[in-house]
């Protein structure tokens, strides 16, 4: 990367910078690493391993053989932060193979088949899930029990998630409220701790490294949402505090729907784009197919980015709006 | 153009999947087996073939204003003829193609090759363009098929390349076809410069 | 040959015949092959009823179609075969023929036409026969369900939906066999949000 020449004026450079922002993001991401050692022990330590090492891998040789580029971008921290999150978003016990398949997607077919950095239209890491959601539906949706014999990887004890639960209606054997804030639950090795993504949330809003709008539209949505269809029916819909605490929610609003790349520019259009990522979440959970719609509803939604970003551009500088020219 | 000319045209030049981009509804929902696919590529090349040669045939009789009408009428009999003759004498074809048998009427190839060119040439260069045309759609789709299965199964035809349970579904489904489409198109186009 | 200008009179004659000729090509064909469509359709009837009821020469005594359901129930002298369909398949409807002995038991089944998922839903075929994990073959029909809602039938993996439209068939053939008019009342209970296929 060359540094553009900088003329006249004196310029103060805010020390901001891709990697900067990358690695904070994977600082805050270290609470809920570690509750997910703690819960699920060897399994979640090898899956994060090999996804990680795997997507910095396979960024290196795509920018290095194949686009023909200075390869010491990949030091970024891009690379490393999709790999951990792509690690977060899959069951512990899941086969090495598959987990190097789901770096490939992710990072060859979700980001650099775009060309890379910041042309990608879709969040890789979730591309990356979704795509091993349905090719590997059965090893996809196999959840080790979290706490149960730690040092077990393939092999490890399977149970249900809660959102299974709810999706069969079986609202009695929900987990208790602290278990789900904690994260002593069935789901993707780094979705369960609520309480500990949340507070990696709050430490990246508290270094501006994002803003509040993405996160809180989402979640309040969500909410709302899940609260009405609770109060019209209580036996068949979850309260909203359990919607909020259980599957990809936590980990889908605070870390990958406000991936820079793929959401809106402008904080109205984050708003809009937040509030359109709950209701489809909650419209996917509550009559969709799959028990949990995180994934594609961030999805979804990062293909209207564009769209939202045409309609919600930024006012000029000077610009007077039609029509008021004479208040001044 | 010498025929043979016109015959590799369709084959390579402007294949009418990888170049033109036409047809893609067939393209994108049979091809989830090769064999699916080069049934459908077939079946697709027999009307395009007869389409081509009726229609520059009937060139000068038909009066611009009702040209399409007369098009969409001849393809739409040859494809339901040709539906009958599958049903009964391949019916394992049927069973695994069966819905979209009729909507090779709708394939924009076949309008498109009768509008573009069999309605200006003559009845031999036209068959040569169908056949053409076809074989190049039936090659684009085997392709395609075989690269979705062996990805998604683990085998193509019936040889097998490595156990099924590390075959990706999602190459059988729909968003595989896509993916795997456009990295066809893809190499197809590097491999062209 | 110059071409015919667009009059009206052309146009109308050109495209008359065209429809007439098209016409008469279609019903040639037709006419050449509806006898080999028939008996290919009745050829796997036969084959499948022969299956599904253990295999050797039976002969049909009686054919019933339920109008309600659509299902077809065909009495033999070996047992009853019934073909029942469910719209609710993961991809579309679900036709199975199911046999049956006098008691209700199921003696075989095979899946004459489905758009379930390769590799997933279609794995039906194989499934729930007597060496398949989710083995329904000597079970008493009519309320089978899936062990998620609470019955004894290991659903096939990651295609819960395929599964349930499956056994909503067999109990509904069950139905129509044994004369029941209220049909539905076998099938599972379909909840909201589903799992996993």
């Amino acid at each position: 990367m060359n540094r553009l020449t900088i003329s006249l004026s004196p310029h103060v450079h805010g020390g901001d910078s891709v990697a900067r922002n990358m690695y904070g993001v994977c600082i805050a991401l270290v609470p809920a690493l570690v509750a997910s050692l703690v819960f699920f022990g060897l399994g979640a330590a090898i899956v994060l391993v090999t996804s990680v090492v795997s997507c910095v891998f396979f960024e290196w040789a795509i920018t290095k053989f194949l686009l023909k580029r200075d390869a010491r971008s990949v030091l970024d921290g891009s690379a490393l932060l999709t790999g951990l999150l792509l690690g977060f978003n899959l069951p512990s016990n899941l086969p090495v193979w598959i987990i190097i398949i789901g770096a490939l997607v992710a990072i060859g077919i979700g980001k650099m088949t775009f060309g890379g950095l910041g042309q990608n239209p879709f969040n890789p890491a979730l591309v990356g899930r979704v795509f091993l959601l349905i090719s590997f539906p059965v090893q996809m949706t196999s959840w080790p029990i979290p706490g149960e014999n730690l040092t077990a990887y393939l092999d490890a004890t399977t149970g249900a998630t809660p959102l299974a639960l709810i999706a069969q209606g079986n609202l009695d054997a929900l987990p208790k409220m602290s278990d789900l804030l904690l994260g002593s639950t069935g789901g993707s090795l780094g979705e369960v701790s609520a309480i500990c993504l949340i507070v990696g949330c709050l430490f990246m809003i508290w270094r501006k490294i994002i803003t509040w709008h993405i996160p809180v539209s989402i979640l309040a949505t969500v909410f709302v949402l899940s609260g009405l269809l609770w109060l019209t029916n209580p036996q068949t819909y979850v309260n909203p505090v359990t919607s909020l605490l259980t599957g990809g929610l936590m980990l889908g609003a605070c870390f990958m729907a406000t991936d820079y790349v793929t959401s809106p520019m402008t904080h109205k259009g984050q708003v809009i784009y937040g509030i359109c990522i709950g209701l489809l979440t909650v419209v996917i959970r509550c009559w969709g197919a799959y028990p949990e719609g995180m994934s594609f509803a961030i999805l979804i939604m990062n293909a209207f980015t564009p769209l939202i970003n045409t309609y919600c551009k930024p006012k000029r500088f000077g610009e007077v709006p039609q029509g008021k020219e004479a208040k001044k | 153009m010498n025929n043979l000319k016109v015959l590799l045209n369709g084959i390579v030049r402007e294949n009418p999947t990888f170049v033109l981009l036409l047809g893609m509804c067939p393209t994108l929902g049979t091809t989830s087996s090769a064999l699916n696919g080069m049934s459908m590529g077939l079946a697709t090349t027999a009307v395009l073939l007869f389409s081509n040669l009726i229609i520059s045939l009937l060139k000068s009789l038909i009066p611009d204003m009702v040209r399409i009408p007369s098009f969409i009428v001849v393809i739409a009999s040859l494809v339901t003829i040709l539906q009958m003759c599958i049903k009964a004498y391949a019916p394992s074809v049927d069973a695994s193609l069966g819905l979209f048998i009729p909507l090779i009427v709708v394939n924009c190839i076949i309008l498109g090759r009768a509008e573009a060119f069999a309605a200006k040439n003559t009845a031999v260069a036209s068959a040569f363009d169908g056949l053409g045309m076809g074989i190049g759609f039936t090659i684009a789709l085997t392709l395609l098929g075989a690269v979705r299965e062996i990805l998604g199964t683990g085998h193509v035809f019936s040889l097998s390349v490595f156990p099924d349970q590390y075959g990706a579904l999602v190459f059988v489904l729909a968003p595989g076809a896509f993916i795997a489409l456009g990295y066809l198109i893809a190499i197809v186009n590097k491999l062209k410069k | 040959m110059k071409k015919l200008e667009s009059t009206w009179y052309n146009m109308v004659i050109v495209l008359t015949v065209i429809c007439i000729v098209a016409g008469a090509a279609l019903g040639f064909t037709n006419s050449k092959t509806e006898t080999a469509i028939a008996q290919i359709k009745e050829r796997q009837l036969t084959d499948g009823i022969k299956e599904v009821l253990g295999g050797g020469e039976l002969t049909v005594e009686e054919t019933d179609t339920i109008e309600a359901t659509g299902a077809v129930v065909y009495r033999t002298d070996r047992g009853t075969a019934v073909q029942a369909t469910d719209p609710k398949g993961f991809g579309g409807a679900l036709t199975v023929l199911v046999g049956f002995d006098a008691e209700g038991h199921i003696l075989g089944y095979r899946v004459m036409d489905s758009s379930e998922t390769p590799g997933l839903g279609q794995k039906a075929q194989q499934w729930f026969q007597r060496d398949g994990k989710g083995n329904i073959i000597g079970k008493k029909a009519g309320s089978l369900s899936v062990r998620k809602d609470g019955g004894d039938v290991d659903a096939i993996t990651a295609s819960t939906i395929t599964s349930r439209a499956f056994l909503r068939c067999v109990n509904n053939a069950y139905a129509a066999m044994s004369g029941s008019t209220d049909v539905q009342s076998g099938a599972t209970r379909q909840i909201g949000g589903q799992s996993n296929e």
